[in-house]
């Protein structure tokens, strides 16, 4: 292995260790809620095992029962469709052919996706498959441990337990913002659209409609000063 | 079984969708106005993410001792506490504001 690429998988898994703690968290509570479903212990793990997404297990265990399996199906996919915009960024930074670089692309988490932003667009591959490697096992032993033990989801919140995703994410948001006054002007209108979204649509959704925001890179790098010279 | 084909049909669907930027790119660079929005997807998507974890369907799950304890989290990230100590400040805030 290369030092450069090393070390990118260690810094990688050093910065994944945070947002990793984060989401066993979270698993603790899909396991518990899925033991509580009446799904045992095997089908949680190996479901956190391989699908390794949050959102789309959550989705499906709420909705599986009350709405029928398609519609189970599709809104957990539905709720993932941002990893299909994701990954379209994140291609020019794999290495190799379509096929090799489909199976890279599966290192892809929110968490990661950040850690492994270079600015301007550019990802570093070794981070985010170091980011990935803690979260992805912290997701699965939390799974476990969520069947076999079963907290009570009052406790887990009197002990502010919620607090934890979204903190990480807000820090990781203070990283990016310091990039440029672009990053903040799109994170205020990402924000901006996702909680007007989430008024009339699924959390997914919002999610989807709030990476809109990200057009506004279209516009020129130096687009105030432009207009501004081009009305004179 | 009946709990199976849909896990399977979400892991397969989860698959497929990290997959389709590399498979449908290949080796293409993008332009220099793709590369500028792709730099902001990685701002857009936190600010997002932020804003539905705390609001939830509905805006329904909003609470002020977590949007506070993430603000507690934040306010000491901002003074160079590491971050695994800033989610414990931010956990302790929420907590004792719901003792």
């Amino acid at each position: 292995m290369r030092p450069a690429t090393r070390e990118g998988l260690v810094e990688g898994m050093r910065l994944g260790f945070g947002p990793g703690a984060a989401v066993f968290v979270l698993a603790l509570s899909f396991g518990a809620a899925a033991g509580a479903a009446g799904w045992g212990l095997v089908l949680p793990v190996f479901f956190s095992m391989a699908a390794f997404s949050g959102s789309a297990q959550f989705a499906l265990l709420t909705t599986l029962s009350p709405g029928g399996a398609v519609s189970a199906v599709a809104t957990a996919v539905l709720i993932n469709a941002r990893y299909l915009v994701m990954s379209v960024a994140l291609n020019d930074s794999l290495s190799g052919g379509r096929v090799r670089r489909a199976l890279q692309a599966q290192a892809l988490t929110d968490a990661a996706f950040v850690v492994a932003h270079q600015g301007g667009g550019r990802f570093d591959l070794p981070r985010l498959v170091g980011a990935s490697a803690p979260q992805w096992l912290f997701w699965v032993a939390g799974t476990a441990v969520g069947v076999l033990t079963q907290p009570s989801p009052d406790l887990m919140n009197t002990l502010g337990a919620d607090v934890v995703f979204p903190a990480f994410f807000l820090m990781l948001a203070m990283e990016e913002l310091r990039r440029s006054w672009r990053a903040v002007v799109g994170a205020a209108l990402g924000a901006a659209i996702a909680g007007g979204l989430l008024l009339v649509t699924a959390p997914g959704n919002a999610l989807l409609g709030a990476t809109a925001a990200a057009l506004l890179g279209a516009l020129p790098d130096d687009y105030p000063r432009r207009r501004r010279g081009g009305g004179r | 079984m009946k709990l199976w084909l849909p896990v399977l049909a979400v892991t397969v669907a989860n698959f497929v969708l990290k997959a389709i930027g590399p498979l449908a790119l290949g080796d293409r660079s993008p332009s220099p106005t793709a590369r500028r929005v792709i730099a902001l997807m990685a701002p857009v998507l936190l600010a997002g993410l932020i804003v539905v974890e705390l609001g939830g369907e509905d805006w329904a799950n909003l609470n002020s001792p977590q949007v506070l304890g993430v603000g507690a989290a934040g306010v000491a990230r901002w003074l160079r506490a590491p971050m695994l100590v800033a989610v414990v400040c931010g956990m302790a805030v929420a907590a004792l504001l719901r003792l």
